[in-house]
Protein backbone atom coordinates (compact mmCIF):
# COMPACT_ATOMS: atom_id res chain seq x y z
CA UNK A 1 0.00 0.00 0.00
CA UNK A 2 2.08 3.34 -1.24
CA UNK A 3 0.48 5.87 0.26
CA UNK A 4 2.53 8.51 0.07
CA UNK A 5 0.41 11.49 0.67
CA UNK A 6 2.54 14.00 -0.62
CA UNK A 7 2.21 15.53 -4.25
CA UNK A 8 4.67 13.56 -6.19
CA UNK A 9 4.20 15.14 -9.83
CA UNK A 10 6.88 12.96 -11.68
CA UNK A 11 8.99 12.23 -9.02
CA UNK A 12 9.55 8.88 -7.37
CA UNK A 13 8.16 8.35 -4.23
CA UNK A 14 9.48 4.90 -2.74
CA UNK A 15 13.08 4.44 -1.92
CA UNK A 16 13.71 2.07 -4.59
CA UNK A 17 12.46 4.25 -7.03
CA UNK A 18 14.25 7.42 -5.33
CA UNK A 19 17.83 5.83 -5.29
CA UNK A 20 17.83 4.17 -8.75
CA UNK A 21 16.39 7.49 -10.65
CA UNK A 22 18.98 9.83 -8.40
CA UNK A 23 21.72 6.99 -9.26
CA UNK A 24 20.85 7.40 -13.30
CA UNK A 25 21.16 10.89 -12.92
CA UNK A 26 17.13 11.67 -14.20
CA UNK A 27 16.42 12.96 -10.89
CA UNK A 28 18.60 15.04 -8.11
CA UNK A 29 18.51 14.41 -4.86
CA UNK A 30 18.01 18.15 -4.32
CA UNK A 31 14.33 17.97 -5.89
CA UNK A 32 13.70 14.82 -3.78
CA UNK A 33 14.90 15.92 -1.06
CA UNK A 34 13.11 19.62 -1.44
CA UNK A 35 9.51 17.48 -2.13
CA UNK A 36 9.84 16.19 1.10
CA UNK A 37 11.17 19.25 3.15
CA UNK A 38 7.91 20.93 1.45
CA UNK A 39 5.54 18.19 2.44
CA UNK A 40 7.00 18.04 6.08
CA UNK A 41 6.05 22.14 6.22
CA UNK A 42 2.99 21.74 4.89
CA UNK A 43 1.84 18.99 8.19
CA UNK A 44 4.61 18.74 10.62
CA UNK A 45 2.45 21.61 12.18
CA UNK A 46 -0.36 19.28 12.67
CA UNK A 47 1.49 15.85 13.02
CA UNK A 48 4.87 16.51 15.30
CA UNK A 49 6.69 13.23 13.65
CA UNK A 50 9.60 15.07 14.38
CA UNK A 51 11.89 16.34 17.33
CA UNK A 52 14.05 18.37 15.19
CA UNK A 53 14.23 19.26 11.33
CA UNK A 54 17.76 19.30 9.54
CA UNK A 55 16.73 21.25 6.66
CA UNK A 56 20.46 22.67 6.05
CA UNK A 57 21.89 19.56 6.97
CA UNK A 58 19.94 17.51 4.82
CA UNK A 59 20.37 19.99 1.75
CA UNK A 60 24.50 19.72 2.42
CA UNK A 61 23.75 16.02 2.33
CA UNK A 62 22.09 16.04 -1.01
CA UNK A 63 24.19 18.55 -2.72
CA UNK A 64 27.13 15.31 -2.17
CA UNK A 65 24.93 13.06 -3.16
CA UNK A 66 24.50 15.09 -6.53
CA UNK A 67 28.04 15.98 -6.70
CA UNK A 68 29.00 12.31 -6.82
CA UNK A 69 26.73 11.51 -9.60
CA UNK A 70 27.71 14.36 -11.62
CA UNK A 71 30.86 13.27 -11.14
CA UNK A 72 30.87 9.92 -11.75
CA UNK A 73 31.38 8.37 -8.62
CA UNK A 74 29.00 5.63 -7.26
CA UNK A 75 26.58 7.38 -4.77
CA UNK A 76 25.46 4.46 -3.09
CA UNK A 77 22.24 2.22 -2.82
CA UNK A 78 20.40 4.90 -1.29
CA UNK A 79 21.45 7.67 -3.34
CA UNK A 80 19.29 10.82 -2.03
CA UNK A 81 16.64 8.78 -0.43
CA UNK A 82 15.27 11.22 2.65
CA UNK A 83 15.35 9.15 6.28
CA UNK A 84 13.85 10.28 9.13
CA UNK A 85 16.00 8.66 12.87
CA UNK A 86 14.22 7.85 15.59
CA UNK A 87 15.83 10.54 18.16
CA UNK A 88 17.56 7.79 20.48
CA UNK A 89 19.85 6.87 17.59
CA UNK A 90 22.70 9.08 18.12
CA UNK A 91 23.88 11.88 15.92
CA UNK A 92 27.36 13.19 15.96
CA UNK A 93 26.64 17.04 17.11
CA UNK A 94 23.34 16.86 16.51
CA UNK A 95 20.69 17.04 19.67
CA UNK A 96 19.54 13.62 20.67
CA UNK A 97 16.97 13.94 23.17
CA UNK A 98 14.90 9.91 23.60
CA UNK A 99 12.49 12.66 23.98
CA UNK A 100 13.27 13.42 27.76
CA UNK A 101 14.03 16.67 29.37
CA UNK A 102 16.76 14.86 30.89
CA UNK A 103 19.10 14.50 27.73
CA UNK A 104 17.56 17.99 26.41
CA UNK A 105 20.31 19.48 24.18
CA UNK A 106 23.02 16.72 24.72
CA UNK A 107 25.15 16.47 21.14
CA UNK A 108 26.23 13.04 20.76
CA UNK A 109 30.15 12.97 20.00
CA UNK A 110 29.41 9.98 17.47
CA UNK A 111 27.21 8.02 15.19
CA UNK A 112 25.40 5.17 15.61
CA UNK A 113 26.61 2.26 13.30
CA UNK A 114 23.26 2.57 11.17
CA UNK A 115 23.12 6.09 11.15
CA UNK A 116 26.96 6.08 9.29
CA UNK A 117 25.98 2.81 7.28
CA UNK A 118 22.81 5.39 5.99
CA UNK A 119 24.95 8.40 5.23
CA UNK A 120 27.55 5.90 3.41
CA UNK A 121 25.16 4.63 1.80
CA UNK A 122 23.71 8.39 0.46
CA UNK A 123 20.56 8.68 2.20
CA UNK A 124 19.84 11.96 3.42
CA UNK A 125 18.50 12.39 6.76
CA UNK A 126 16.42 14.75 7.23
CA UNK A 127 15.17 14.71 11.22
CA UNK A 128 15.45 13.37 14.93
CA UNK A 129 11.44 11.75 15.28
CA UNK A 130 9.43 11.69 18.12
CA UNK A 131 8.63 9.01 20.51
CA UNK A 132 7.92 8.22 24.09
CA UNK A 133 10.46 8.83 26.59
CA UNK A 134 13.48 6.55 26.50
CA UNK A 135 11.37 4.49 23.96
CA UNK A 136 9.02 3.59 26.76
CA UNK A 137 5.33 3.46 25.54
CA UNK A 138 3.07 2.11 23.24
CA UNK A 139 1.61 5.81 21.91
CA UNK A 140 3.90 8.73 21.43
CA UNK A 141 2.23 10.81 23.86
CA UNK A 142 4.98 10.00 27.00
CA UNK A 143 6.89 12.55 25.11
CA UNK A 144 8.07 15.55 26.89
CA UNK A 145 7.80 17.41 23.76
CA UNK A 146 4.27 16.24 23.57
CA UNK A 147 2.59 13.78 21.41
CA UNK A 148 2.77 12.82 17.45
CA UNK A 149 -0.33 12.58 15.73
CA UNK A 150 -1.38 9.63 13.63
CA UNK A 151 -1.36 11.29 9.76
CA UNK A 152 -4.60 8.82 8.51
CA UNK A 153 -6.26 10.40 11.56
CA UNK A 154 -4.98 13.61 13.25
CA UNK A 155 -7.37 12.47 16.55
CA UNK A 156 -5.58 9.22 17.10
CA UNK A 157 -2.13 8.43 18.36
CA UNK A 158 0.47 6.75 15.72
CA UNK A 159 1.25 3.87 18.37
CA UNK A 160 4.82 4.03 19.98
CA UNK A 161 7.16 3.88 20.60
CA UNK A 162 8.21 4.74 17.34
CA UNK A 163 5.26 6.51 16.84
CA UNK A 164 7.58 10.07 15.01
CA UNK A 165 9.30 7.37 12.83
CA UNK A 166 6.14 5.29 11.73
CA UNK A 167 4.20 8.71 11.04
CA UNK A 168 7.12 10.31 9.35
CA UNK A 169 6.70 7.62 6.33
CA UNK A 170 3.18 7.66 6.48
CA UNK A 171 2.42 11.83 6.31
CA UNK A 172 5.32 11.20 3.19
CA UNK A 173 7.61 13.34 5.57
CA UNK A 174 10.16 11.02 4.41
CA UNK A 175 10.01 7.32 2.11
CA UNK A 176 11.75 5.37 4.80
CA UNK A 177 12.66 5.87 8.57
CA UNK A 178 14.49 4.17 11.02
CA UNK A 179 12.77 2.93 14.32
CA UNK A 180 14.07 0.25 17.86
CA UNK A 181 11.37 -2.33 18.85
CA UNK A 182 12.50 -3.60 22.29
CA UNK A 183 8.54 -4.96 22.87
CA UNK A 184 7.13 -4.19 19.54
CA UNK A 185 8.12 -0.18 19.18
CA UNK A 186 8.35 -0.77 15.43
CA UNK A 187 5.63 -3.08 14.38
CA UNK A 188 2.99 -1.50 16.55
CA UNK A 189 3.36 2.15 14.98
CA UNK A 190 3.26 0.39 11.51
CA UNK A 191 0.13 -1.20 11.85
CA UNK A 192 -1.37 2.23 13.26
CA UNK A 193 0.03 4.19 10.47
CA UNK A 194 -0.60 1.68 7.74
CA UNK A 195 3.04 0.96 7.06
CA UNK A 196 5.89 -1.37 6.60
CA UNK A 197 7.73 -1.88 9.80
CA UNK A 198 10.25 -4.35 10.72
CA UNK A 199 12.06 -5.41 13.68
CA UNK A 200 14.92 -8.16 12.77
CA UNK A 201 17.02 -10.67 14.11
CA UNK A 202 18.24 -9.51 17.31
CA UNK A 203 21.67 -9.07 16.45
CA UNK A 204 21.21 -8.42 13.04
CA UNK A 205 21.46 -4.42 13.06
CA UNK A 206 24.27 -3.13 15.70
CA UNK A 207 22.94 -1.08 18.06
CA UNK A 208 26.55 0.99 18.83
CA UNK A 209 25.08 4.64 19.11
CA UNK A 210 21.45 3.21 19.99
CA UNK A 211 20.32 4.67 23.79
CA UNK A 212 19.86 1.51 25.30
CA UNK A 213 16.66 0.47 27.03
CA UNK A 214 16.41 -3.02 27.21
CA UNK A 215 19.72 -4.34 25.98
CA UNK A 216 18.74 -7.89 25.72
CA UNK A 217 15.81 -7.16 23.46
CA UNK A 218 16.31 -3.82 21.70
CA UNK A 219 16.39 -3.58 17.74
CA UNK A 220 16.79 -1.33 15.21
CA UNK A 221 14.48 -1.84 12.06
CA UNK A 222 13.05 0.24 9.52
CA UNK A 223 9.99 1.92 7.83
CA UNK A 224 8.92 1.99 4.66
CA UNK A 225 5.49 2.22 2.28
CA UNK A 226 6.95 -0.85 0.71
CA UNK A 227 8.12 -4.27 1.55
CA UNK A 228 10.65 -3.63 -1.06
CA UNK A 229 12.38 -0.52 0.75
CA UNK A 230 12.52 -2.12 4.27
CA UNK A 231 14.56 -5.11 2.81
CA UNK A 232 17.20 -2.73 0.77
CA UNK A 233 17.34 -0.55 4.54
CA UNK A 234 17.71 -3.65 6.17
CA UNK A 235 20.72 -4.86 3.71
CA UNK A 236 21.90 -1.35 4.07
CA UNK A 237 22.06 -1.16 8.04
CA UNK A 238 22.49 -5.00 8.78
CA UNK A 239 25.68 -6.93 9.28
CA UNK A 240 28.20 -7.53 11.53
CA UNK A 241 30.04 -4.51 13.55
CA UNK A 242 32.55 -5.39 15.97
CA UNK A 243 31.28 -2.42 17.68
CA UNK A 244 28.24 -4.20 19.49
CA UNK A 245 29.19 -7.51 21.35
CA UNK A 246 26.03 -8.66 20.33
CA UNK A 247 26.27 -8.40 16.86
CA UNK A 248 25.73 -11.71 14.71
CA UNK A 249 29.15 -11.86 12.42
CA UNK A 250 27.86 -12.99 9.39
CA UNK A 251 26.58 -10.82 6.73
CA UNK A 252 23.12 -9.44 6.33
CA UNK A 253 20.90 -12.18 4.27
CA UNK A 254 19.85 -10.63 0.90
CA UNK A 255 16.29 -10.21 0.84
CA UNK A 256 15.53 -7.82 -2.36
CA UNK A 257 16.32 -10.59 -4.22
CA UNK A 258 13.91 -12.80 -2.81
CA UNK A 259 10.51 -10.49 -2.41
CA UNK A 260 9.22 -12.32 -6.17
CA UNK A 261 9.65 -15.84 -5.15
CA UNK A 262 6.00 -16.07 -3.84
CA UNK A 263 5.12 -18.47 -0.99
CA UNK A 264 4.53 -22.00 -2.61
CA UNK A 265 4.99 -24.51 -0.29
CA UNK A 266 5.85 -22.51 2.57
CA UNK A 267 3.96 -23.04 6.10
CA UNK A 268 1.95 -20.68 7.62
CA UNK A 269 1.47 -21.29 10.90
CA UNK A 270 -1.99 -20.04 13.22
CA UNK A 271 -1.31 -19.88 16.52
CA UNK A 272 -4.75 -21.65 18.40
CA UNK A 273 -3.70 -20.87 21.53
CA UNK A 274 -3.10 -17.17 20.93
CA UNK A 275 -4.27 -14.93 23.75
CA UNK A 276 -7.61 -13.12 23.30
CA UNK A 277 -7.63 -9.68 22.93
CA UNK A 278 -7.50 -8.93 19.37
CA UNK A 279 -10.65 -7.16 17.86
CA UNK A 280 -13.16 -8.30 15.46
CA UNK A 281 -11.87 -6.09 12.71
CA UNK A 282 -8.30 -7.17 12.96
CA UNK A 283 -9.26 -10.46 13.23
CA UNK A 284 -10.87 -10.36 10.48
CA UNK A 285 -7.98 -9.21 8.34
CA UNK A 286 -5.68 -11.93 10.08
CA UNK A 287 -8.31 -14.32 8.73
CA UNK A 288 -8.20 -12.72 5.01
CA UNK A 289 -4.30 -12.83 5.13
CA UNK A 290 -4.24 -16.55 6.03
CA UNK A 291 -6.98 -16.85 2.63
CA UNK A 292 -4.55 -14.83 0.70
CA UNK A 293 -1.61 -17.05 1.10
CA UNK A 294 -3.53 -20.04 1.35
CA UNK A 295 -4.81 -19.20 -1.78
CA UNK A 296 -1.10 -18.45 -3.43
CA UNK A 297 -0.14 -21.81 -2.47
CA UNK A 298 1.30 -21.65 0.65
CA UNK A 299 0.18 -24.41 3.81
CA UNK A 300 -1.81 -23.45 6.93
CA UNK A 301 -0.37 -25.54 9.65
CA UNK A 302 -2.19 -25.00 13.66
CA UNK A 303 0.35 -24.35 15.87
CA UNK A 304 0.25 -23.94 19.72
CA UNK A 305 2.79 -22.05 21.25
CA UNK A 306 1.45 -22.19 25.31
CA UNK A 307 3.93 -19.75 26.49
CA UNK A 308 2.99 -16.91 24.18
CA UNK A 309 0.44 -15.88 26.78
CA UNK A 310 2.91 -15.09 29.25
CA UNK A 311 4.85 -13.00 27.55
CA UNK A 312 3.12 -9.59 28.67
CA UNK A 313 4.32 -10.36 31.93
CA UNK A 314 7.79 -11.49 31.92
CA UNK A 315 8.46 -8.59 29.29
CA UNK A 316 6.95 -6.33 32.08
CA UNK A 317 9.64 -7.52 34.61
CA UNK A 318 12.59 -8.26 32.15
CA UNK A 319 12.58 -5.11 30.46
CA UNK A 320 12.11 -2.86 33.49
CA UNK A 321 14.69 -4.44 35.17
CA UNK A 322 17.11 -3.74 32.10
CA UNK A 323 15.88 -0.54 32.23
CA UNK A 324 16.15 0.50 35.67
CA UNK A 325 20.44 -0.61 35.29
CA UNK A 326 20.44 1.15 31.66
CA UNK A 327 19.09 4.34 32.97
CA UNK A 328 21.40 4.57 35.82
CA UNK A 329 23.72 6.54 34.21
CA UNK A 330 21.66 9.94 33.71
CA UNK A 331 22.72 10.81 36.85
CA UNK A 332 23.67 14.57 36.07
CA UNK A 333 27.60 13.64 35.84
CA UNK A 334 28.51 13.25 32.10
CA UNK A 335 25.92 14.44 30.04
CA UNK A 336 22.40 16.20 29.99
CA UNK A 337 20.59 17.50 32.48
CA UNK A 338 21.67 18.42 36.06
CA UNK A 339 19.85 19.66 39.30
CA UNK A 340 22.47 21.38 41.18
CA UNK A 341 22.69 20.34 44.82
CA UNK A 342 25.50 20.35 47.78
CA UNK A 343 26.23 16.98 47.41
CA UNK A 344 26.62 14.04 44.45
CA UNK A 345 23.82 11.67 46.34
CA UNK A 346 21.14 14.35 46.46
CA UNK A 347 22.39 15.78 42.78
CA UNK A 348 21.62 12.11 41.63
CA UNK A 349 18.45 12.53 43.25
CA UNK A 350 17.16 15.62 42.42
CA UNK A 351 18.50 15.67 38.69
CA UNK A 352 16.76 12.19 38.10
CA UNK A 353 13.45 13.36 40.29
CA UNK A 354 13.31 16.76 37.34
CA UNK A 355 14.30 14.75 34.61
CA UNK A 356 12.01 12.09 34.00
CA UNK A 357 8.90 11.50 32.76
CA UNK A 358 5.92 9.81 34.56
CA UNK A 359 6.56 6.33 32.73
CA UNK A 360 10.27 6.55 32.62
CA UNK A 361 10.09 6.29 36.68
CA UNK A 362 7.42 4.03 37.08
CA UNK A 363 9.41 1.02 34.75
CA UNK A 364 12.49 2.27 36.94
CA UNK A 365 10.57 1.45 40.13
CA UNK A 366 9.17 -1.56 39.03
CA UNK A 367 12.30 -2.50 37.72
CA UNK A 368 14.84 -1.98 40.78
CA UNK A 369 12.02 -3.30 42.50
CA UNK A 370 12.21 -6.99 40.33
CA UNK A 371 15.97 -6.77 40.57
CA UNK A 372 15.94 -5.99 44.49
CA UNK A 373 17.34 -8.30 47.25
CA UNK A 374 14.03 -10.86 48.68
CA UNK A 375 11.96 -9.76 45.56
CA UNK A 376 14.95 -11.12 42.32
CA UNK A 377 13.54 -14.82 42.80
CA UNK A 378 10.01 -13.94 42.90
CA UNK A 379 9.99 -11.84 39.96
CA UNK A 380 13.04 -10.89 37.56
CA UNK A 381 14.41 -14.64 38.26
CA UNK A 382 10.92 -16.43 37.84
CA UNK A 383 10.55 -13.95 34.48
CA UNK A 384 14.21 -15.41 32.90
CA UNK A 385 12.34 -19.15 33.28
CA UNK A 386 8.99 -17.73 31.71
CA UNK A 387 11.33 -16.09 28.65
CA UNK A 388 12.93 -19.40 28.36
CA UNK A 389 9.35 -21.23 28.28
CA UNK A 390 8.54 -19.34 25.29
CA UNK A 391 11.36 -19.43 23.84
CA UNK A 392 11.41 -23.19 23.33
CA UNK A 393 7.37 -22.75 22.60
CA UNK A 394 9.08 -20.97 19.69
CA UNK A 395 11.45 -23.26 18.29
CA UNK A 396 8.99 -26.55 18.58
CA UNK A 397 6.58 -24.06 16.64
CA UNK A 398 8.65 -23.45 13.71
CA UNK A 399 9.97 -27.09 13.11
CA UNK A 400 6.87 -27.39 11.88
CA UNK A 401 5.84 -23.81 10.13
CA UNK A 402 8.45 -21.42 8.37
CA UNK A 403 6.01 -18.22 9.60
CA UNK A 404 3.88 -17.32 11.89
CA UNK A 405 0.77 -15.05 11.16
CA UNK A 406 -0.54 -12.66 14.07
CA UNK A 407 -1.87 -8.89 14.34
CA UNK A 408 0.74 -6.32 14.74
CA UNK A 409 -1.79 -4.69 17.44
CA UNK A 410 -4.68 -6.12 19.13
CA UNK A 411 -6.79 -3.17 17.34
CA UNK A 412 -6.93 -0.14 15.36
CA UNK A 413 -5.18 3.29 16.33
CA UNK A 414 -7.05 4.61 19.27
CA UNK A 415 -7.93 8.21 20.18
CA UNK A 416 -5.04 10.46 21.93
CA UNK A 417 -5.59 9.88 25.85
CA UNK A 418 -7.32 7.35 25.72
CA UNK A 419 -5.25 4.81 27.98
CA UNK A 420 -2.94 7.19 29.30
CA UNK A 421 -4.05 7.05 33.02
CA UNK A 422 -4.06 3.15 33.25
CA UNK A 423 -0.43 1.75 31.89
CA UNK A 424 -1.49 -1.52 32.14
CA UNK A 425 -4.20 -1.31 29.53
CA UNK A 426 -1.57 0.56 27.78
CA UNK A 427 1.01 -2.45 28.06
CA UNK A 428 -1.75 -5.19 26.19
CA UNK A 429 -0.60 -2.81 22.93
CA UNK A 430 2.20 -5.09 22.61
CA UNK A 431 1.02 -8.79 23.45
CA UNK A 432 1.14 -9.87 19.81
CA UNK A 433 4.95 -8.12 19.58
CA UNK A 434 6.58 -8.80 22.58
CA UNK A 435 7.07 -12.38 22.31
CA UNK A 436 9.61 -12.36 19.53
CA UNK A 437 11.43 -10.11 21.50
CA UNK A 438 11.77 -12.22 24.07
CA UNK A 439 12.97 -14.81 21.71
CA UNK A 440 15.22 -12.68 19.56
CA UNK A 441 13.25 -13.52 16.27
CA UNK A 442 12.81 -11.67 13.25
CA UNK A 443 8.91 -10.14 12.81
CA UNK A 444 7.40 -7.64 10.69
CA UNK A 445 3.91 -5.58 10.27
CA UNK A 446 3.08 -5.13 6.77
CA UNK A 447 -0.13 -3.12 5.89
CA UNK A 448 -3.38 -5.65 4.95
CA UNK A 449 -6.53 -3.45 4.36
CA UNK A 450 -8.51 -1.24 7.01
CA UNK A 451 -10.25 -2.35 10.05
CA UNK A 452 -12.81 0.28 12.40
CA UNK A 453 -13.70 3.24 10.89
CA UNK A 454 -10.93 3.07 7.65
CA UNK A 455 -8.31 2.92 9.83
CA UNK A 456 -5.09 0.45 8.65
CA UNK A 457 -4.82 -2.81 10.28
CA UNK A 458 -1.44 -4.82 10.06
CA UNK A 459 -0.68 -8.26 9.62
CA UNK A 460 2.49 -9.82 11.61
CA UNK A 461 5.02 -11.72 10.28
CA UNK A 462 7.02 -13.77 12.64
CA UNK A 463 9.83 -15.94 11.08
CA UNK A 464 12.82 -17.98 13.23
CA UNK A 465 16.31 -16.90 14.15
CA UNK A 466 17.50 -15.17 10.55
CA UNK A 467 14.27 -16.18 9.08
CA UNK A 468 14.30 -12.93 7.23
CA UNK A 469 14.11 -13.92 3.86
CA UNK A 470 11.39 -16.28 4.37
CA UNK A 471 9.48 -13.34 6.53
CA UNK A 472 10.00 -11.02 3.99
CA UNK A 473 8.84 -13.26 0.96
CA UNK A 474 5.66 -13.56 2.94
CA UNK A 475 5.14 -9.87 3.81
CA UNK A 476 5.91 -9.35 0.25
CA UNK A 477 2.91 -12.15 -1.09
CA UNK A 478 0.53 -10.07 1.34
CA UNK A 479 1.63 -6.93 -0.26
CA UNK A 480 0.96 -8.12 -3.92
CA UNK A 481 -2.30 -9.52 -2.77
CA UNK A 482 -3.55 -5.96 -1.14
CA UNK A 483 -2.04 -3.90 -4.50
CA UNK A 484 -4.27 -6.17 -6.53
CA UNK A 485 -7.63 -5.49 -4.65
CA UNK A 486 -6.97 -2.11 -4.40
CA UNK A 487 -6.63 -1.89 -8.73
CA UNK A 488 -9.85 -4.12 -9.08
CA UNK A 489 -11.84 -1.45 -6.79
CA UNK A 490 -10.04 1.32 -8.49
CA UNK A 491 -11.76 0.02 -11.79
CA UNK A 492 -14.89 -0.28 -9.77
CA UNK A 493 -14.72 3.24 -8.71
CA UNK A 494 -14.62 2.15 -5.43
CA UNK A 495 -12.56 4.43 -2.40
CA UNK A 496 -9.74 2.01 -1.77
CA UNK A 497 -8.01 1.37 1.38
CA UNK B 1 -0.11 -13.37 47.94
CA UNK B 2 -1.58 -10.41 46.25
CA UNK B 3 0.37 -7.32 45.27
CA UNK B 4 -1.46 -4.68 47.25
CA UNK B 5 -0.39 -6.99 50.30
CA UNK B 6 3.36 -7.02 49.35
CA UNK B 7 3.59 -3.33 48.02
CA UNK B 8 3.31 -0.37 51.13
CA UNK B 9 4.05 3.00 50.99
CA UNK B 10 7.42 2.49 53.19
CA UNK B 11 8.27 -0.27 50.28
CA UNK B 12 8.13 1.77 47.74
CA UNK B 13 10.13 4.72 49.43
CA UNK B 14 12.97 2.42 50.15
CA UNK B 15 13.02 1.25 46.26
CA UNK B 16 12.96 4.68 45.18
CA UNK B 17 15.55 5.75 47.40
CA UNK B 18 17.89 2.49 45.40
CA UNK B 19 16.84 4.11 42.09
CA UNK B 20 18.14 7.56 43.49
CA UNK B 21 14.77 8.80 42.73
CA UNK B 22 13.84 11.69 44.54
CA UNK B 23 9.73 11.10 44.79
CA UNK B 24 7.22 13.31 46.69
CA UNK B 25 4.28 11.90 49.08
CA UNK B 26 2.05 12.44 46.38
CA UNK B 27 4.49 9.94 43.87
CA UNK B 28 5.25 7.79 46.61
CA UNK B 29 1.56 7.14 46.75
CA UNK B 30 0.72 6.64 42.69
CA UNK B 31 3.73 4.38 42.48
CA UNK B 32 2.49 2.30 45.19
CA UNK B 33 -1.04 2.22 43.81
CA UNK B 34 0.49 1.26 40.14
CA UNK B 35 3.21 -1.16 41.10
CA UNK B 36 0.71 -3.29 43.32
CA UNK B 37 -1.80 -3.03 40.39
CA UNK B 38 0.70 -4.56 38.15
CA UNK B 39 1.83 -6.91 40.57
CA UNK B 40 -1.44 -8.41 40.59
CA UNK B 41 -2.01 -8.68 36.86
CA UNK B 42 1.39 -10.69 36.88
CA UNK B 43 0.06 -13.10 39.13
CA UNK B 44 -0.48 -15.32 36.00
CA UNK B 45 3.04 -16.88 35.78
CA UNK B 46 3.00 -17.72 39.52
CA UNK B 47 1.02 -21.06 38.37
CA UNK B 48 3.77 -22.15 35.89
CA UNK B 49 5.90 -24.84 37.05
CA UNK B 50 9.48 -23.74 36.71
CA UNK B 51 11.46 -25.59 39.15
CA UNK B 52 13.54 -27.32 35.90
CA UNK B 53 13.53 -24.33 33.18
CA UNK B 54 16.70 -23.22 32.74
CA UNK B 55 17.01 -18.74 32.81
CA UNK B 56 17.59 -17.07 29.72
CA UNK B 57 19.14 -13.96 29.40
CA UNK B 58 19.89 -13.42 25.89
CA UNK B 59 18.60 -14.41 23.15
CA UNK B 60 21.78 -16.57 21.94
CA UNK B 61 24.51 -17.19 23.86
CA UNK B 62 27.32 -14.66 24.47
CA UNK B 63 30.98 -15.34 23.69
CA UNK B 64 33.56 -13.47 24.52
CA UNK B 65 34.93 -10.84 21.78
CA UNK B 66 38.62 -10.79 21.56
CA UNK B 67 40.40 -8.42 18.99
CA UNK B 68 43.79 -7.58 18.13
CA UNK B 69 45.83 -5.31 20.51
CA UNK B 70 46.05 -2.01 18.41
CA UNK B 71 45.22 1.34 19.25
CA UNK B 72 41.83 2.25 17.25
CA UNK B 73 40.86 5.99 17.56
CA UNK B 74 38.14 7.08 20.93
CA UNK B 75 35.96 9.83 21.11
CA UNK B 76 37.42 13.23 21.87
CA UNK B 77 37.69 14.14 25.43
CA UNK B 78 37.34 17.75 24.84
CA UNK B 79 34.27 17.06 23.05
CA UNK B 80 33.20 14.15 25.44
CA UNK B 81 33.52 16.91 27.96
CA UNK B 82 32.05 20.12 26.81
CA UNK B 83 28.53 18.01 26.52
CA UNK B 84 29.23 17.49 30.52
CA UNK B 85 26.80 19.64 32.72
CA UNK B 86 30.63 20.74 34.56
CA UNK B 87 34.24 19.87 34.06
CA UNK B 88 37.36 20.92 35.40
CA UNK B 89 40.64 20.08 33.87
CA UNK B 90 39.90 17.64 31.78
CA UNK B 91 37.63 15.92 34.10
CA UNK B 92 33.75 15.90 35.02
CA UNK B 93 33.04 18.29 37.86
CA UNK B 94 30.92 16.87 40.47
CA UNK B 95 29.80 18.29 44.19
CA UNK B 96 31.66 16.34 47.36
CA UNK B 97 30.66 12.52 47.42
CA UNK B 98 31.30 13.02 51.24
CA UNK B 99 31.59 14.49 54.37
CA UNK B 100 27.73 16.01 53.81
CA UNK B 101 25.50 13.33 54.63
CA UNK B 102 24.26 12.79 58.81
Amino acid sequence: MATSTSSSGDLPTTATDIAAAVRAGTVSAADVLERHLAAIDAREGEIHAFNLVLADEARTAAARVDADVAAGRDPGPLAGVPVALKDNLCTHGIPTTCSSKILEGWRPPYDATVVQRLAAAGAVAVGKTNLDEFAMGSSTENSAFGPTRNPVDTSRVPGGSSGGSAAAVAAGFAPISLGSDTGGSIRQPAALCGVVGVKPTYGVVSRYGLVAFASSLDQIGPFSTTVADSALVLETIGGHDPMDSTSIPEPVPGLTAVLDQGVEGLRVGRITDLPEGASPDVAARLEAAFDTLAAAGATIVDVEVPAFTYGLTAYYLIAPAEASSNLARYDGVRYGLRVPAPDTNTMYMATRHEGFGDEVKRRIMLGTYALSAGYYDAYYGKALKVRRLISDDFARAYQSVDVLLTPASPTVAFRIGDKVDDPFTMYLCDTYTIPSNLSGHPGMSVPFGTGADGLPVGVQVLASTLGEPTMFRVAAELERAMATADAIAATRGEVSS
Amino acid sequence: MSGSDRITAELVAKVSRLARLDLTPDEIDDATGKLADMLDHFADIDALDLADVEPMTQPYPLRNVFREDVEVPCLDRDEVLAAAPAAVDGRFEVPPIVGLED
